[in-house]
């Protein structure tokens, strides 16, 4: 069943249902990297996917667009289930949902020059003939903003913020609907960040494609998203429209990721610490998973682990501190001195 | 009050396809006692080489010109046996990467006892003291039991606190980190700057904090330079640099950051990219992206000036005094 | 949209073909030159030498001299003669055996690597067989169950060749395989077939072509250790290893041994030279990329 978009109207693309990925490991317990994830991207619309190690938005990203099978739970694109990828190919319908990978280095073939690299989406379904899909290809390079000539050139001939936009480039040779980027400025410069962040955008907006936006840099994913998820530990704690989850976050965990980004404008003012650490995915704490850590912790929070539930239009927060339809803010705790 | 560390016209050369590459080109930088100097810049800057040339851990036929003196001795000109020395005992170094920078296969005592021992000459009973002191202080939780362990055994943000604690046994002077919260959390970096905050509040230890990321700096640097294409563009006290940035580039990389703090605005990049060490462009490295440019940009090579407050300036054009 | 960004300058031709300093090098050089001028010996043999590598028409055990650069052997046959003629045999036979243990190692490691599970299992069991015993004792059980002859040699040889190949590929194919180029092309609707040939072979062929003209120089003295031995080339053929075997019978007839000896260890070591500066050439553009993101 298509979930509602934040608009109210039925437009998702990509519908993330209870999904699980778990990673066997021989000799140790199985880890459960997503531990039941529910999520659902619009069309035209970004959604940021944040959260720190081992909170599982990779395996989230992988399992999304099929390169890896969810031990449970489904992916739908388009209303239709996506088959992972194992020796079947993937249909050609479903090619419409791509992914931009986190290292530039190892996302393009070292060995073969960076315009048939592109062309893959064209030549796979034998659109046009070569000289059209030449065309293509230049057309596709000033989109990313990069000349025709590139075409020609292998990827090692390019700097990082380049061949990222090559791999988009790439992407967008199969008119994708839904984009997943998985860390898509990790490795990037400062000044190359603001630079795709931009291009993703407007791509997004210039082809109505849904973009999931997967990153541990909040501040990036706030300038890119119009929703935000915060995962912890394999579980999605809160979702928001950006602005209103910045000025009110609703989950502990929220609330301490943002305060514990540097400010501009804040000199020589410390961000807050979490204390403690991120508990191993393979042994989760009982009842809430971020409970050990949280300012705010009550008896009920060790036993019951929280589900995740609308308590306003539009924000969903996993907290036995909001109820049902009411939205609370935090109490503002009192962080203990690192 | 004398400074700690004065760098004068620092150069490094790197041999490259094109000949020598001037990757470091004249650096002026000073850290006096007891302070907090950023050094940021993007990849290309020459920050991490200017620190590695401190240390003596420059690659093979690397080439170097200048002065680095450190209290009363040039590091760049002192024998090899005396740079050992340094190292380690007046100069500790943190890297950014916490996956590699400890030595796999050696115990956490190990690791944090031998150059001590080595330094001062103290006995392994003392040294394990000492050890379990450095580890409180880092805040690494049951000291005694970690020191039997092994790296693998910690987390990324626990390991960058025992090479802080590595880094810091024998009390030096100056303390370089090398991009040290980058390649963790954000709220594991949270808790690293104040750790470095507590440290220096307590000693007179003065840090050299090399980092792309200016809001970092802005919450632990004193005083701050702006690293571009292996030159000193901009420098001066942090809070008044980063509210008041006069260097062109300085207010790109400052639109061009997301801040997280006041209303989401179109983030504004700075069109085109660092030049690589061998393709410096004649005359300003920074005038291809420069919106600022005069003709007299691309001819010559702006030296770093000071214009009052504590500021130094390389750049014949002034964005602040233009806009007002 | 902004305007196209500025590429970096043009890298020039020898750069952009992947050939580097390494083909400069005395070594390579060397390698080159040794290789070259076998190959065109064995091809002009008998433009160059005349006479017939067969004929018994000399006076025996005749030392080095103007008229016989290289002495008579015990049958009054030219020795110069018949080792350049060995290289006729020795050189294609190489070649030949080469390629089929590359094709048939690489195509089985390529099976096993890309697609794993119980493939996997039975080429990586078949190849741990062979490496349990040593390479000549392995090829000579093999000889003995075929039969001696030069062509059984070379079947004995493919089939003692062929896992390390194999172990190789396998290797490059499952490291390759999961990268995420590969997985950019197969989200395209690239079929795993296409996959492997377009994206994961390219990759793999290069240490695989290293490895090939490595072994091109063991092939030759494997091949020449069982005509030693007497299985593999029959006498009459000038074949090197049997005329050694020949000549250490009269040892004090020592050019009788001894060139097709300095033949045997020249080839070795032409192809080994090559070997390895194929290796390096292939490299550096590894260690090129680490070092500009050093800074």
């Amino acid at each position: 069943m298509p979930r509602r978009s934040v608009a109210g109207s039925i437009v998702s693309v990509l519908d993330v249902t209870d999904v699980v990925v778990e990673y066997r490991r021989p000799g140790r317990d199985p880890v459960r990297a997503v531990a039941g994830v529910s999520l659902s991207l619009d069309a035209a619309r970004i959604l940021g996917l944040v959260g720190e190690t081992g909170c599982g938005k990779s395996s989230l990203a992988r399992a999304a667009v099929g390169l890896v099978r969810p031990s449970a739970g489904s992916v739908r694109f388009n209303g239709e289930l996506v088959t992972p990828l194992g020796r079947r190919t993937r249909p050609m319908r479903q090619t419409r949902l791509q992914m931009v990978f986190q290292d530039p280095f190892s996302s393009l073939n070292p060995r073969r020059k960076a315009g048939e690299q592109i062309a893959d989406g064209l030549a796979i379904s034998g659109k046009g003939s070569s000289g059209q899909r030449r065309v293509r290809v230049g057309d596709l390079l000033s989109q990313v903003g990069l000349p025709a000539s590139a075409a020609s050139r292998y990827p090692h001939e390019f700097s990082g913020g380049q061949r990222q936009r090559i791999a988009i480039a790439r992407t967008l040779a199969a008119e994708p609907t839904v984009i997943v980027a998985d860390e898509p400025l990790a490795a990037l410069d400062a000044s190359i960040k603001a630079q795709l962040a931009n291009l993703m955008i407007s791509l997004s907006r210039e082809l109505g494609a849904g973009l999931l936006f997967i990153s541990h840099d909040l501040a990036i994913v706030r300038h890119v998203a119009d929703l935000v998820a915060v995962m912890y530990l394999g579980l999605v704690v809160e979702v928001a429209p950006t602005r209103e989850m910045w000025a009110m976050p609703l989950h502990p965990y929220s609330e301490a990721l943002i305060a514990a980004v540097p400010r501009l404008d804040r000199i020589r003012a410390l961000p807050a610490a979490l204390p403690g650490e991120v508990a191993d995915p393979a042994h989760p704490p009982q009842g809430c998973r971020f409970h050990p850590r949280c300012p705010y912790v009550f008896d009920r929070c060790r036993i019951e682990s929280p589900p995740l539930r609308e308590v306003a239009p539009g924000r969903q927060v996993a907290c036995w501190l909001q109820e049902q339809g009411r939205a609370r803010a935090l109490p503002r705790a009192q962080r203990p001195p690192a | 009050m004398s400074a700690l560390l004065v760098l004068d016209g620092l150069s490094v050369w790197l041999p490259s396809r094109e000949g020598q590459v001037a990757v470091v080109d004249h650096i002026d930088l000073e850290v006096q006692p007891g302070e907090v100097v950023g050094v940021a810049g993007e990849s290309g800057s020459g920050k991490t080489m200017t620190a590695l040339a401190l240390l003596g851990l420059l690659p093979p036929h690397a080439v170097t010109e200048g002065r680095a003196v450190f209290g009363d001795r040039d590091l760049l000109k002192i024998n090899r046996r005396e740079l050992r020395h340094l190292r380690g005992r007046d100069i500790g170094m943190v890297f950014q990467d916490p996956m590699t920078s400890l030595h796999p296969m050696l115990t956490i005592e190990r690791q944090l006892t031998e150059h001590v021992r080595y330094h001062r000459g103290v006995s392994r009973a003392e040294a394990r003291r000492d050890a379990i002191t450095m580890l409180e202080e880092v805040r690494i939780p049951d000291p005694a039991g970690a020191l039997n362990a092994y790296p693998h055994q910690f987390s990324g943000g626990m390991r960058q606190r025992i090479a802080i604690a590595i880094a810091l046994a024998c009390s030096p002077q100056l303390l370089i980190a090398d991009e040290p919260t980058t390649a963790v959390d954000v709220t594991v970096q949270a808790g690293i700057l104040r750790l470095f905050n507590r440290l220096r509040e307590r000693s007179s230890l003065s840090i050299m904090f090399i980092t792309h990321d200016l809001g970092v700096m802005a919450s632990i640097a004193d005083r701050l330079y702006i690293f571009y294409a292996g030159r000193v563009v901009e420098s001066g006290p942090t809070g008044d640099l980063l509210t008041r940035p006069r260097h062109p580039y300085t207010r790109g990389l400052l639109d061009a950051l997301p801040h997280p703090e006041g209303e989401p605005m179109p983030l504004r990049p700075i069109a085109g990219a660092p030049p690589a060490p061998a393709a410096r462009p004649p005359g300003c490295p920074f005038h291809p992206r420069c919106p600022y440019m005069l003709a007299s940009c691309a001819v010559d090579v702006p030296t770093l000036e000071p214009i009052g407050g504590g500021r130094r300036l390389a750049c014949p054009v002034d964005p602040l005094r233009e806009a007002s | 949209m902004s305007l196209p960004l500025a590429l970096p300058r043009q890298l020039s031709r020898q750069q952009r073909s992947g050939l580097s300093s390494a083909w400069r090098q005395p070594l390579a050089l060397a390698g080159i030159a040794i290789v070259v001028s076998w190959i065109l010996l064995a091809i002009l043999a008998p433009l160059i030498v005349r006479g017939d590598p067969l004929a018994q028409d000399f006076p025996r055990f005749l030392p080095p001299s103007p008229q016989h650069w290289f002495g008579t052997d015990g049958v009054g046959r030219d020795v110069l003669t018949r080792t350049i003629y060995g290289a006729r045999i020795s050189i294609p036979l190489a070649l030949l055996l080469v390629s089929l243990s590359l094709l048939t190692g690489s195509l089985l490691g390529a099976l096993a690597g890309y697609f794993g599970g119980l493939v996997d299992e039975l080429v990586m069991r078949a190849a741990d067989l062979v490496f349990a015993f040593p390479t000549l004792i392995l090829a000579m059980a093999v000889l003995a169950a075929l039969g001696p002859g030069l062509q059984n040699a070379v079947l004995a040889i493919v089939v003692v060749a062929w896992p390390a190949y194999a172990r190789v590929v396998r290797g490059l194919v499952m490291s390759t395989r999961g990268a995420d180029y590969v997985n950019a092309t197969r989200l395209l609707g690239a079929s795993a077939r296409r996959a492997l040939v377009i994206d994961v072979l390219p990759n793999v062929a290069g240490p695989v072509l290293v490895l090939a003209t490595l072994d091109l120089g063991a092939a030759i003295l494997l091949l020449s250790g069982l005509s030693f031995l007497g299985l593999g080339a029959r006498p009459p053929a000038p074949e090197w290893g049997s005329m050694i075997a020949t000549g250490a019978q009269t040892f004090n007839f020592w050019w009788v041994g001894t060139f097709p000896g300095l033949a045997i260890l020249t080839v070795v070591l032409g192809f080994n030279f090559l070997g390895d500066t194929l290796r390096d050439a292939l490299d550096p553009r590894t260690s090129r990329d680490i070092r500009q993101r050093v800074l």
